[in-house]
């Protein structure tokens, strides 16, 4: 098999490109099971309602409101969306998660597939399975940039800029900052915190809140990229789940590396052996749990 | 709510080796179980004979096991797959294709179970789940699965060689398939009875006093690991039987057998019925395929209202309706 080194360097952009996204998913998903004690299933459904957000707003909501010439730009939607995805998240982990805290794990996981289910099925009523092009992309990001060594298109290297951005910013807030201490502080024992006076239920709907809105943003990131479509999510989960259980869900610097690296070994396998390309990372993460059963940063 | 069991574990083992068995209720459930085709459409009946044989297998683990497997279907699919392939490309008798699916899943069960008890409570979940991704894939992929039309056309084959189970027999004005009925309402009470024998069994009694505290089972001396791996094979073996005898049934090994929909429905029959209950799943299973078949014609809608169940049952109805009823008939005595 002949493979040329520039196949080999535009997959492992395009591997780091969807390894951001899987940082940015698990990065949440290990916020939120640090601070709720919920493995958050519903997390690829608030990436896919980010980039339904962004596509609606672009596509619809204009055709909807009677003013054919209304598209909400992408610059927009990037603020819009994951705001109000997120307060969708705040209403659910009020009015459902808040009741689940003091039972088992396990129901968090359930209740929050449900309403994955629920999302999934709603969008696939009134949306194409097959999915939809999002035609919203900025100018300022349309075509290519030479790198040097190749010429990668201008919006991928946007997104995976600030994907890292995001990453790194919620890695600061939580590490560095005093609101991120008493996380922290929630996280390792929400009794002790809410004695010395933090609001640990106000922290639990923040967390929430932020994690959710993380996600949306990375949908709305995802839209111009991938076809929009109500399955987007679930698929992408999963993944998530293997990273998360690959890298360990204690720490967040290790969900940012993980999920960038596995999303470039993804892409090398692409090249070299395409029909692995669906299963490495699951492969991976049966190796890792034989090899390490606690995760590669996990403190089990 | 189960802190008595552990108490009366050591006595539990002893007495469970020596219990008698009361037959009548196994009696009764058969000729219960013989009279439906009469009223009930007879492979509907089956499928639900199926999915019922499905959800007790995955109660033996998480009922009672306390093991949260988010990836059973590829059990029951990939059973599936296996015995219909061997049905339809080797020439095997109904019999042999489903002993031959039911070991390829209990085979698979040792390998993921090998991986996945390394961890436990929610990371469990979702090894299993990605576990079972891998064999979603290779179903995709695999030359013999049939890719997105599935393993069609499964003969139903003459049993033991013998017994042709295609064949119907004249009933009043209909033409109903008794002949594969009560082969499969056979197969699968025997199911039904193996896994009812191992909870009753001091294995049993020991996975449930993992359940409770499995720290205490290690210091009483328990190798609480292989019995948690032997839980594992033999849920997945009895999934994988389900599964094969629904690839009879149906005459069809299909993606979504193996799909985490699937996977995800039958943590929902156990719940809706009761998990760590022996007749709960049952009732869970019967209750969503109804559901299943009474929404069909409202397309994607069903997913919805499935999630909405889900979320219902989490929210209020956490015991499951045969948990509720159990509850409630010990606190009024």
């Amino acid at each position: 098999m002949e493979v040329s080194l520039q196949a080999v360097l535009s997959q492992v952009m395009l591997g780091l490109n969807n390894g951001a996204f899987y940082a940015l998913l698990s990065l949440g998903l290990a916020v939120i099971f640090g601070m709720l004690n919920v493995v958050n299933f519903a997390h690829g459904a608030f990436y896919m309602l980010g980039a339904f957000g962004a596509l609606i707003g672009y596509e619809y909501l204009g055709h909807w409101l009677g003013d054919e010439g209304l598209h909400v730009s992408f610059w927009l939607a990037l603020v819009l969306v994951p705001l109000v995805v997120g307060l969708l998240g705040v209403i659910i982990e009020r009015v459902m998660l808040s009741r689940l805290y003091r039972f088992d794990h396990l129901y968090g996981l359930l209740l929050t597939f449900g309403l994955a289910l629920m999302f999934e099925g709603l969008f696939t009523n009134y949306f194409n399975v097959a999915g939809e092009p999002y035609n919203g992309k900025p100018e300022l990001l349309e075509g290519a940039i030479n790198l040097g060594f190749m010429f990668f298109p201008k919006y991928r290297l946007f997104s995976i800029v600030l994907s890292l951005v995001v990453c790194f910013g919620v890695w600061w807030l939580i590490e560095r900052t005093r609101l991120g201490a008493y996380l922290r502080a929630g996280t390792e024992n929400p009794d002790v915190a809410r004695a010395f006076g933090i609001d640990v239920p106000l922290l639990r709907t923040l967390t929430y809140f932020m994690g959710v809105a993380v996600a949306a943003l990375a949908g709305v990131v995802a839209a111009p990229i991938y076809s929009v479509s109500p399955n987007m999510g679930a698929d992408l989960i999963i993944i998530v789940f293997a990273v998360v259980v690959i890298g360990g869900m204690g720490s967040i610097m290790g969900a940012i590396v993980t999920g960038l690296a596995l999303g470039l070994i993804e892409g090398v396998v692409k090249v070299f052996y395409p029909p692995l390309a669906n299963t490495v990372i699951f492969i991976l993460m049966a190796l890792v749990l034989l090899w390490r059963p606690a995760g590669l940063f996990g403190k089990e | 709510m189960h802190a008595n069991d552990f108490n009366e574990t050591a006595a539990g083992v002893a007495r469970a080796a020596q219990r008698r068995t009361n037959y009548l209720p196994w009696v009764i459930t058969f000729a219960v179980g013989a009279l439906v085709p009469f009223g009930v459409y007879p492979v509907f009946a089956m499928e639900l004979l199926c999915f019922a044989l499905f959800a007790c297998a995955f109660n033996l683990l998480q009922g009672f096991g306390g093991l949260l497997s988010f990836g059973h279907a590829a059990f029951f699919g990939g059973a599936a797959y296996v015995a219909g392939y061997a049905m339809k490309e080797w020439g095997l008798t109904p019999e042999l294709g489903l002993l031959v699916g039911t070991l390829s899943a209990a085979l698979l069960g040792l390998v993921f179970g090998f991986v996945a008890i390394r961890r436990q409570g929610i990371y469990f979940a979702m090894v299993t789940l990605a576990l079972a991704q891998i064999v979603f894939f290779l179903c995709v992929e695999a030359p013999f699965t049939g890719g997105e039309d599935g393993l069609q056309g499964i003969p139903k084959g003459h049993l033991f060689g013998l017994l042709d189970l295609s064949t119907t027999m004249q009933v009043g004005e209909q033409q109903l398939p008794l002949r594969l009925y009560y082969f499969v309402l056979v197969v699968t009470m025997a199911g039904y009875w193996l896994i009812w024998r191992l909870v009753n069994s001091p294995f049993g009694t020991v996975l449930k006093a993992i359940r409770e505290n499995e720290p205490r089972a290690v210091s009483l001396g328990y190798a609480t690991e292989r019995y948690k791996l032997f839980a594992f094979v033999l849920s997945a073996a009895l999934a994988g039987l389900a599964g094969s005898t629904k690839a009879l049934v149906m005459g069809l090994a299909s993606l979504t057998d193996v799909s985490w929909h699937t996977s995800g429905e039958v943590v929902l029959m156990t719940l809706m019925g009761g998990m760590g209950t022996l007749a709960g799943p049952v009732v869970g299973a019967i209750t969503i395929r109804v559901l299943h078949s009474e929404l069909a014609s409202f397309g994607s809608w069903v997913t919805v209202i499935i999630g909405f169940v889900f979320v219902l049952c989490v929210l209020t109805f956490r015991r499951g309706i045969v948990g509720e009823l159990a509850h409630r008939f010990k606190k009024s005595f």
